[in-house]
C-alpha cells in the first residue's frame, strides 16, 4: 500500500493566507498513523515552519506584491515530512541571517525566521528553481 | 485585530484577543503599541492568553515594544502564555529577556 501524502497549494503573495497554509500543516501530521513522537508539538512546528518560510517568500523574495503567487508542495512518507516553498522573486540571502541565540543579537527585531525554520527542522536549502527559487525544509519521522 | 486596553494606575494593560500574532496582524500591535508610548505611556502589560500561536513577526513586535519601553525607563511585560507560544520564546532564548507571569493579576503586582 503506498502511503504518501503530496500536496501542492498556490496562494497570493498575501499574509492573510498564513493561518490557513498553517493549519493544513498541522492536519497533515494529524493524518501521521506510525508517528510515535509528539504528535501536537510536530503539529504546532510544521504551522510555524510554513508560517515563517511563506513570510520569507511574501516579503523577501517576492517583495511584497500582492499580484505574485506562493507555490507550497508539502510531501508526506512514513519517514520524512518535506515542504518546498517556491517564490518567483529575487530571493534572499539564507547565510547572512544572524542567529538570535547570541547575546548581541538576542534583541534584534529581524532574522528570526530562519533561525527558528533551522532549529525545528532537520535540513534547511533555499535554491534556484524554476525562474525564482524554493525553500526546501525537511523533517525525518525515523 | 482586536485588542483590549485597560489602565490599572500608571500600567497600560493590552489584551490581545487573537488566536494568533503573526506577520498578518503583529504591525498592527505594533502600531498600537507606538500609539501608546507616543502618548506617554512607559509600562505596559500584554496579556497574550488567548494567543495560541506567534511567529518570529509577533516576537518581533514585542522586542520592539520591549526596547521602546525601556528606552523610556518604562517596562513591557507579559502574561498568560500558552505552552506553544512559551515554547517560542524559549526557542528563541526570549523567555531570558522578558519578565512573564502567569495572569495579569501576577505582573500587575510586580509593578
Amino acid at each position: 500500500m503506498k502511503n504518501t501524502i503530496d500536496i501542492e497549494i498556490v496562494v497570493p503573495n498575501q499574509t492573510r493566507y498564513l493561518s490557513m497554509i498553517g493549519k493544513i500543516g498541522e492536519n497533515v501530521v494529524r493524518e501521521l498513523d506510525r508517528f510515535k513522537g509528539d504528535r501536537e508539538a510536530l503539529a504546532h512546528h510544521l504551522n510555524v515552519v510554513l508560517t515563517e518560510a511563506m513570510v520569507n517568500a511574501i516579503k523577501h523574495a517576492n517583495a511584497a506584491d500582492p499580484s505574485k503567487e506562493i507555490l507550497i508542495r508539502i510531501s508526506v512518507s512514513d519517514r520524512e515530512i518535506c515542504i518546498k516553498v517556491y517564490d518567483s522573486g529575487q530571493g534572499f540571502d539564507l547565510t547572512s541571517v544572524p542567529d538570535p541565540s547570541f547575546e548581541a543579537d538576542q534583541l534584534g527585531e529581524k532574522g528570526r525566521g530562519i533561525f527558528i525554520i533551522r532549529s525545528l527542522m532537520d535540513s534547511v536549502e533555499y535554491k534556484k528553481a524554476d525562474g525564482g527559487n524554493v525553500l526546501e525544509m525537511k523533517k525525518s519521522l525515523g | 485585530m482586536q485588542l483590549k486596553i485597560e489602565e490599572n494606575g500608571a500600567v497600560r494593560v493590552i489584551y490581545v484577543k487573537e488566536e494568533r500574532l503573526d506577520a498578518h496582524n503583529s504591525d498592527e500591535l505594533k502600531a498600537e503599541l507606538n500609539r501608546l508610548f507616543d502618548s506617554g505611556t512607559k509600562d505596559l502589560l500584554i496579556d497574550l492568553k488567548e494567543v495560541r500561536f506567534i511567529d518570529s513577526s509577533g516576537l518581533g513586535v514585542l522586542v520592539s515594544g520591549f526596547k521602546n519601553a525601556s528606552a523610556r525607563q518604562g517596562s513591557l511585560k507579559l502574561s498568560a502564555l500558552q505552552s506553544q507560544v512559551k515554547s517560542m520564546f524559549e526557542l528563541t532564548r526570549l523567555h531570558r529577556v522578558f519578565d512573564i507571569f502567569p495572569t495579569v493579576d501576577d505582573a500587575l503586582e510586580s509593578y
